[in-house]
């Protein structure tokens, strides 16, 4: 029970750091970005990439990996996504043609990825050895890669609640239009919020990369994942992301081990719509739509 | 019926006819195009039938089309074939109802995210009772079906999805379809069910892919849950639809014919870089052809300019 749980709890933290980019994404750029899964694969082959080839710990790879993320997602929002925005006449219209063209931007990742690596799983071993924790044995790059999921989630934290710029990215996701009134710039917040998103997703694929076997194709279910915990914790929601993960990990867990392993994307989408049947805006959502 | 109107069922009636002819060119390649053409024109066109008036993107195709080919793969030599397909459609109309009443309730982008893992969902579901209850994973499909006898079904079914299309958009519902993509709220306000009009709609346009996967499920002798839930399927009819345009009963033609000949073309040619054209493609009906060739052709016969709606979204 005690393994299942903690199982349940790694597993759990994983979706939460996963979904904690889109939710910035969505919540404050309002950009439904269906390509999420593929950037995480991407910064996935990147650390391996930087490991297997250059012997470069993931660790250390974050510093790099990371900023170049961010960079590249904030010339996507500029080039690719500035468009849309300016095209569409409201917020609804936005989301449609967002998520249309990162659909599209999806299939051009995807096959970038596979003309370059092929179809075959990648994974590498870093780290792997078991520890004791909390009496169970674990492998020691999961805990390692929890330990650093807590620490980013903090940071994040802090810094959209105690800093200037996090509590103006905060007003632009609350109302974009009184946000502009206080003096906001509401294009460059939403640009530099839709690259901070990038950013984590990129930390979350060089950390998932130490313990998870992935391939080209394999982002369109770290996409569902993400979609899953943001919709269910409240979108723009950084509790209720850490929640909501928490919760399909532990309840993907507990299935596995009890019931069948064959059933956790089952539950995935029975605790999906529960909650959104109960609750249309998500846990912690506002009630606005 | 005015004259006009009249006219165009008669050309219609022809065209009919006259596509009914194919299989009797006695070429094995062309029949084959010409079943990939219908099988798309029809998931297109059942798609816009949906999603066009009421802008709900669903990408939901390929978990009905999955399931239309596994009731064959499961009951296909046990009953006989019409059976086969009434069961096929009833079940397709089963899933859609109770998909409709779950989340169609939803806005936006929920009802995407759902339709997104639909298929996902059910092909896990395929799987694990497979595994577990049946002890198969694929299933031989030995059925008694021509490739001619598939075209002439998938061309019945084309006729009767734009008869019923027609059909619809001069109906009740119809009307209320489009005052709900127009405004959900002014339709509620109006007196609509906006509920029972956009699951019946959503019944209808699924049950219409079930008979499709059905149809199509003899062209494969050996099925198992990876074929039949292509999600790739549900990406193309998209594509399709809106490269066409979706707000028109005839748009997603428009798009289903030149795109299944171009991807049939693109897969033989080049099948490792065929992921990266289609997303190019994608991008590129997103960017410069946001309602699609039918908004293009009205843009251009309309000297105003001046259009209703926006693309199916």
């Amino acid at each position: 029970m005690t393994n299942a749980i903690l199982t349940g709890l790694m597993l759990g933290g994983m979706y939460a750091l996963i979904a904690m980019g889109l939710t910035l994404q969505y919540g404050v750029a309002r950009i439904m970005n269906l390509s999420y899964g593929e950037f995480l694969i991407a910064a996935a082959f990147a650390s391996h990439w930087l490991f297997t080839g250059w012997a470069i710990s993931p660790f250390a790879g974050l510093a790099l990996v990371v900023p170049l993320a961010f960079a590249l997602n904030f010339a996507i929002y500029k080039l690719l996504l500035t468009p849309l925005v300016r095209r569409a006449p409201n917020r609804d219209a936005l989301e449609v043609d967002s998520i249309l063209a990162t659909f599209g931007l999806t299939f051009v990742i995807q096959g970038s990825m596979l003309a370059l690596f092929g179809g075959a799983y990648y994974s590498y071993s870093f780290l792997a050895f078991p520890v004791q924790f909390l009496g169970e044995t674990v492998a020691a790059n999961r805990l390692a890669a929890l330990g650093i999921t807590i620490l980013l989630g903090l940071v994040l934290y802090l810094a959209l609640t105690r800093t200037r710029a996090g509590t103006a990215v905060r007003a632009v996701a609350v109302d974009p239009f009184a946000a502009q009134l206080v003096a906001i710039n509401v294009p460059q917040a939403s640009a530099l919020t839709f690259a901070l998103g990038g950013a984590l997703v990129a930390a979350a694929g060089v950390l998932v990369s130490t313990f998870l076997t992935f391939s080209a194709s394999s982002g369109v279910v770290f996409t569902m994942k993400a979609l899953i915990v943001v919709v269910m914790g409240g979108v723009g929601n950084m509790l209720g992301c850490l929640v909501a993960g928490l919760a399909l990990g532990l309840s993907e867990s507990l299935v596995a081990s009890y019931v069948d392993p064959g059933l956790t994307l089952a539950v995935n989408f029975a605790l999906f719509l529960a909650v959104l049947l109960v609750k249309p805006a998500g846990l912690f959502g506002r009630a606005t739509r | 019926m005015n004259a006009r109107t009249a006219g165009i069922a008669v050309l219609a009636l022809a065209a009919f006819v006259l596509l009914g002819f194919v299989p009797r060119l006695g070429n094995a390649y062309y029949l084959a195009l010409a079943i990939s053409l219908l099988q798309y024109t029809v998931l297109a066109t059942a798609w816009g039938m949906f999603s066009g008036p009421t802008r709900y993107v669903s990408l939901a195709t390929t978990a009905f089309f999955g399931v239309g080919a596994y009731t064959v793969a499961v009951l296909g030599e046990i009953l006989p074939w019409p059976l086969v397909l009434l069961i096929a459609a009833a079940l397709g109309a089963i899933v859609a109802a109770i998909v409709g009443l779950s989340t169609l309730r939803l806005s936006g982008v929920y009802f995407v995210i759902f339709t997104f893992g639909l298929t996902e969902l059910i092909r896990q579901l395929v799987v694990w009772f497979e595994v577990n209850k049946s002890r198969v994973l694929g299933r031989y499909v030995f059925v008694d079906i021509t490739q001619a006898d598939i075209y002439w079904q998938l061309l019945a079914l084309t006729a009767a999805v734009f008869l019923l299309g027609w059909l619809i958009a001069r109906s009740r519902l119809g009307f209320a379809l489009r005052v709900i993509g127009e405004d959900e709220t002014v339709a509620k306000h109006c007196g609509i069910n906006t509920t029972f009009a956009k699951v019946a709609l959503f019944t209808i346009s699924a049950t219409v892919m079930t008979l499709v996967g059905a149809i199509m499920a003899p062209r494969w002798t050996y099925i198992e849950p990876s074929i039949a839930f292509n999600s790739m399927i549900s990406f193309q009819v998209l594509i399709m639809a809106l490269l066409g345009g979706a707000h028109r009963l005839w748009g997603p033609v428009l798009g289903a014919v030149p795109l299944t000949l171009l991807f049939e073309l693109l897969s033989a040619r080049f099948p490792n870089t065929f992921t990266i054209i289609l997303g190019c493609i994608f991008l590129l009906i997103v960017y410069l052809l946001p309602r699609g060739v039918a908004g293009l052709f009205e843009k251009l016969t309309a000297p105003g300019g001046k259009t209703t709606g926006r693309v199916a979204a």
